[in-house]
Formats: structure tokens, sequence, C-alpha cells
């Protein structure tokens, strides 16, 4: 078994396109993956696709052959929905698929429509991923949730609002070069700190913003990469997918993501490597409280470690384990049924060096992707290796 | 018009707590949930049975919430709280209390409240 590859990748300009239909965003990303690849469209196998509120956004259900039409590609074609993993998952079935030896060509993306509903709808859509009757009915937010989150994490490793406001003036100053990112502006703590409360402790500036947008890449076997040529340095060698109670309430442990901590251990022992091995990671920062939730249950750093890492520089681009160098989703934005797949471009972008913020890890061979659905009830985790 | 339909075991149980006779599940290592539940997500023992909830739980985390869903547009600016009543938590809106004076492990009775905004039933916990 050899460990597929990635050989083209495509995002669209991520931010507010409310007059941008889904099945145009997604033809966008995946016809730039498509050409970046050098892969004959005919060849295609099947498209893996996810999206999360297409049905309350676009009414618009039975996503997988309409994304598949958009960009010219006649195969099967399949919509993942686990919230915000669901490009995550999508990634996940296409290396499986290509692993089992039932396609040598998948297409995996995804697209999210947002904007166009206007912000309390957007808020009312992302809280559907919660808990319907015990954690929507009781007033709980998406926002809501990760701020209940934040305030058991503060409970019980201490940190404070201002260690997470350097979460985000770390990934906006990230964001600065990336030409696909939403907000493209330097923040400072203060500016963190005073912005509008949204759900205490959480303010504005915790927040990823509301996005449309798609992304999108080829996957090959390793076969079809050598026999067509193909200049596709960078493969998937591990993937991993763990998941825990949906209702916060559920849980024995409110400062943890336990289905996190599954989804690296699984990935990790499939690529055969440790956390020590990871040069460079993209993780799930929905809200800069997630981050922090991320990078503990990657094994990047301890339980209740985590909170000091952009505070004290560890995560930047000039630090030892940059983080979201993509600006995160924080800075970069984040279309929900997209951004699993946003991630594995920009870490795939990062080790084959042609992303702007390369430079962070020149010598970089291993990077990992953390996505992460609803309050991380659905993780996936996949590591990226070149492969030359 | 029509009758929004219920929601089965959930409204029976919002009843109960209003009838003050709240209870959860239970199997027979001792996993407390909510129901609806037909088995234990922790053991498996499809044993489950009705135990009363305790009287009063402790706030193990709570938000104040001021950008809202339509649903709670004028509920807000309001504390959504998870509370720890021993064998299960419970989340709902935290009321009798000024939204800055809620802490970490106060105690709070439970009771079914409406939404403002939408006249539905909601979980409410107030001060004891
Ligand atoms: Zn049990």
């Amino acid at each position: 078994m050899t460990d597929p590859r990635i050989a083209g990748a495509g995002v669209t300009q991520f931010g507010k396109h409310p007059e941008r239909t889904g099945r145009d965003l997604f033809a966008d990303a995946g016809l730039e993956a498509l050409d970046q690849s050098g892969v004959d469209p005919d060849d295609v196998d099947a498209l893996y696709y996810g999206n999360f509120m297409g049905e309350l956004a676009e009414h618009q259900g039975h996503q997988g052959p309409l994304m598949a039409e958009a960009i010219g590609v006649d195969a099967p074609a399949t919509r993942l929905e686990a919230a915000c993993a669901s490009a995550g998952a999508a990634v996940r079935e296409a290396v499986k698929t290509l692993r089992n030896g039932e396609a040598d060509v998948v297409v995996v993306g995804g697209a999210e429509r947002m904007t166009n509903i206007g912000t309390a709808a957007a808020t009312d859509a992302l809280a559907i991923a919660a808990d319907d009757l015990f954690e929507v009915r009781a007033g709980m937010t998406f926002p809501g949730a990760y701020a209940l989150m934040a305030r058991a994490y503060f409970e019980a490793y201490g940190g404070s609002h201002e260690d997470l406001a350097h979460v985000a003036v770390k990934n906006h100053e990230h964001a600065l070069v990336n030409e696909h990112a939403q907000i493209q502006k330097e923040i400072t703590v203060e500016d963190a700190m005073e912005a509008p409360t949204i759900a205490a402790p959480l303010g504005l500036y915790d927040s990823c913003p509301i996005t449309d947008g798609a992304a999108a890449a080829v996957l090959t076997t390793d076969e079809y990469a050598e026999e067509h040529g193909l200049d596709a340095p960078v493969a998937i060698s591990g993937t991993g997918q763990g998941g825990d109670n949906l209702a916060l309430q559920d849980r024995p442990h409110l400062a943890r993501t336990p289905a996190a901590d599954k989804a690296a251990e699984e990935a990790y022992a499939d690529a055969g490597i440790d956390a020590d091995d990871v040069d460079v990671a993209e993780v799930h920062d929905c809200f800069t409280i997630a981050e922090v939730l991320a990078i503990e249950s990657l094994g990047l750093f301890e339980p209740g470690e985590g909170i000091h890492a952009a505070t004290e520089g560890t995560t930047s681009r000039h630090g030892e384990m940059p983080v979201n160098l993509s600006g995160g989703l924080k800075a970069k934005g984040h279309p929900v049924g997209a951004t699993g797949v946003a991630q594995l471009a920009t870490i795939a972008w990062v080790l084959d060096g042609t992303h702007p913020r390369a430079d962070a890890v020149p010598d970089g061979t291993v990077g990992v992707a953390h996505n992460a659905g609803g309050t991380v009830a659905s993780t996936t985790v996949h590591v990226l290796e070149v492969q030359e | 018009m029509t009758e929004t339909p219920l929601n089965g075991e959930f409204d029976e149980w919002l009843d109960s707590i209003e009838d003050g006779e709240g209870y959860y599940v239970e199997c027979d290592e001792g996993h407390g949930w909510l129901p609806p539940r037909r088995v234990c997500p922790d053991c498996g023992s499809r044993e489950l049975h009705d135990e009363p909830l305790p009287d009063s739980g402790e706030i193990v985390t709570h938000t104040t919430i001021t950008v809202a869903t339509p649903q709670f547009e004028d509920d807000a600016p309001y504390v959504t709280a998870i509370a720890d009543f021993g064998p299960v938590s419970i989340t709902g809106l935290v009321r009798g209390v000024d939204p800055e004076d809620v802490s970490m492990e106060d105690v709070v009775g439970i009771e079914v409240g409406e939404r403002e905004t939408t006249g539905e039933r909601a979980v409410v916990f107030r001060p004891r």
C-alpha cells in the first residue's frame, strides 16, 4: 500500500461573495485544482464533497452530482456532512478509496455559501451542529458553546482572555500575505481585548468570520502519479477520525477534546510518526480557544500548556512550532464545508515551498491538518509528508 | 393553525420538571443521561431505569450571550450554563441573577421557563 498523492489544489478567495452560488464557488476551486494537477478530468473516478448548510443557505440538497457537473467531471459524487469537519471527512473517504484500490484519481473538496442569508440566519444555521433538544433550546450558539469550553479551560488550567487575544493577533499576522484570506489586517492584543463581546468570555476577535468559499484537491495513487509524470511531492501518509458525545453536557471534561486526541493518535500511528516529528500544523481555530484545544490534542503541547503557546510566540511563524500559517479560520475565513480541504491545500503548499509563509519551515517535511466539527464531536486529522 | 408536534420523551421530561418530579435515566453502572435514551453510550447497557433528579446542581461553566440566534433575539443578553447535578449535567438558561454575578460553583435549582422571543419552553436555572 502506498500513500495517496496531492496532485493539485485550488482555493477560492475566502470572503463575502453573497451573490455567488455554491456551484460557482466550487467550480472556481475545482477547476483550479484540476488545472494545477495536470490530471485529465476523464480520469477522475469519484468526487467526495463537504458541505454543511446548503439546505438552509441555498435551499439545495443533493449537492454531490451538482458539484461534479460544475467541474466537468462525470463520476460518482457524494456529499459528506460532519458539521465543520465535512471536508476533512471527505478527505478521509478519498484516502480510503485510493488506498483500497477502488480508484486511481479522486477529487476532494467542499464549499459553503453563508453570507447571502445574513449574520442572524447564519448564526442560526451554525447552531444546528449542536444538540437541538438539550443545547440549542437552552440558548446555545456556536460562539456560546466555545465560550463554555473557554471558561472551563481557564478554570481547569488557568490562562486568560489575553492569551486568547495573542492567538488572534498571530493568525491575523500570518494571513497578511495570504491572498485567499478574508481578513488581511494586522491587529493588536488591545484591539482584540477591546472588541465587543459576543459570548463572554469570547469577543468578536476570538471568532472566525462568516465566509463564502470553496476548496478542492486532486488526489491520486502513487502509481498513477508516477505513470503520468505528475509533480506531486506531498503525500497523505496518515488519516484519523474521532468522535465524542454531541452535547457538551454529556462529556466528562469540558476543557479537553478527546475526539481530536483519538483522531491524532490514529493518524500518527497510520503515518508511523509521533507528535515530535510534526513541523507545521493547520488547526481548526473557529474560535481562539479552539486552537489551544487543538494543539494540545495533537500532542504538540501538554494539556494546560497550549494556552501559553501564542503568547510566548512558539506557534508564530518565527516560533518552533508554527500553527496556522494560512491565518487559520480566524483570518483566512471559515466557509464551513470547505475548511478541511483548504487546510490540506495549505499544508501541501507549505511543504512544497509554494505557500507565501513556507519560509517559516524551510526544511519542513511533515505537516498535520486538524479539522473539527461542532464542539469537536467530530474530528479528522491528516498527516502530510514530502515523499520525493 | 396546527399544533407543533411534541418531541416525545423530551417534552415528557420537561413536564416532569414542571411538576417538580424531574428525573434522569441511569444504567446499573451508575451512568446518568437525559431521555430519550435506549442504551447507555458509555457501557452499552440497555437496562436503564428512571431516577429522581437531585434537587440542585452546581454551575460548572457559563457564558453570557449577546449575539443570539433569531429564536433568542429578545432574550439577549442571557446566560447559558451547564450545571452538574451529580449523575447528569444539564444545560439551561440562568435567570433570577444579574449576568455579571453568575459564578462557577453557584448552586442552582431547575425549572421550566419560557423563551422571551418565542414563548417556547426552556430549561431554566435559578440560584438556590
Ligand atoms: Zn452505563
